[in-house]
């Protein structure tokens, strides 16, 4: 009996080989703009916040630079430059994604700018779980020319834990990191927006962001 | 006969599932030692106080250059603009000038910051 379960899964293999990379049926998004700009710094403004949890701009904010470093950018320091703004009299974000491209060129030196939306941020209580959803928007523009070079969304949920495939994993690592920080429950949404971020700014995904000059990537693509 | 076949069935379905478990996973060595970064940062942007996140990132630095590693990109700027805060004016100038040596691409937001710095003026 064993041994004709085992042919079965066994035939599955291929299946889940070919399905497992296999990338959504999408449009290829066209990088014509951004091959040509060759950005190698990013300057990211602080987010817009459609959700109504205050503190979600803070959290996103925070952690945008490590997916979009790794990917081989150079990206100024955000609270550094969030508080050059505020010397400038501007704190919120709507203000500051409103100022004039070539005058953010012109103090950060920055060769685009990340233009970061938050649809979704929080938690969501049942009786038998609480589920916490981030999802956060970004364009990428052209500092010197204001051309839209990139634009993509993402989300990350808690409960992706319960689904087949590589999902799970990541949704263990999550459930994992929330559950430390449980008790501080205002946080739960915290690491789940840096799984949104790392999905949104990470390099080489489908239609993703494609790889900075210091990435090894970078001319191989 | 059946045992034989059964293992290596085994076999091959446990080579498989490795198989799908890294063939997507495109794992590329990092390229910073990041440390607490992201969470100083973070920190800072809820308004907490300062001297502790400058001791975790003077901590981080330790570790980092002990490993012989480099920190990630803002590293740097973001110490030197907590020494401002705290009054350690002499630091903040050295650590702009170490971002600027690391990441090129800094110098002209750093050489903005120096020179507010050398006027006095708030960052």
């Amino acid at each position: 009996m064993m041994p004709r379960i085992l042919k079965l899964a066994l035939c599955l293999v291929p299946a889940m080989l070919a399905v497992g990379c296999a990338s959504n049926k999408q449009a290829a998004y066209d990088y014509t703009a951004f091959k040509a700009a060759k950005p190698r710094s990013i300057v990211v403004l602080p987010p817009l916040n459609d959700s109504p949890e205050v503190n979600a701009g803070n959290s996103v904010y925070a952690q945008v630079t490590y997916p979009l470093a790794e990917a081989g950018y150079y990206v100024l320091p955000v609270a550094v430059v969030s508080e050059t703004f505020k010397q400038n009299g501007l704190t919120d974000a709507h203000d500051i994604q409103g100022v004039d491209p070539k005058k953010l060129s012109e103090i950060f030196g920055a060769d685009a700018a990340l233009y970061m939306s938050i649809a979704r941020y929080g938690s969501t209580y049942t009786v038998i779980d609480s589920v916490s959803v981030v999802s956060v928007k970004a364009k990428l523009v052209d500092l010197k020319t204001g051309t839209l070079l990139w634009e993509g969304a993402a989300s990350a949920s808690s409960n992706e834990g319960n689904n087949n495939g590589g999902g799970g994993l990541i949704g263990a690592l999550v459930a994992a990191a929330v559950k430390q920080i449980i008790n501080s429950s205002t946080d739960a949404s915290h690491p789940i927006a840096g799984v949104a971020n790392s999905r949104l700014l990470s390099a080489g995904s489908p239609n993703g962001l494609l790889y900075g000059p210091r990435s090894e990537r970078y001319l191989a693509q | 006969m059946k045992q034989i076949v059964m293992k290596k069935s085994a076999a091959l379905l446990a080579l498989a599932a490795c198989a799908v478990l890294t063939g997507c996973a495109s794992q590329s060595k990092s390229l910073y030692q990041w440390e607490s970064y992201q969470p100083q940062v973070y920190q800072y942007l809820k308004g907490e106080s300062p001297e502790q996140q400058i001791a975790a990132m003077e901590k981080d630095l330790q570790i980092i250059s002990a490993k012989g590693n480099q920190a990630p990109p803002g590293f740097h700027a973001h110490l030197g603009m907590l020494y401002s805060v705290t009054g350690k004016t002499d630091e903040v100038a050295t650590q702009f000038e170490d971002e600027k040596k690391l990441f090129p691409e800094s110098a002209g937001y750093m050489d903005f910051l120096l020179g507010k710095l050398k006027k006095g003026e708030k960052l």
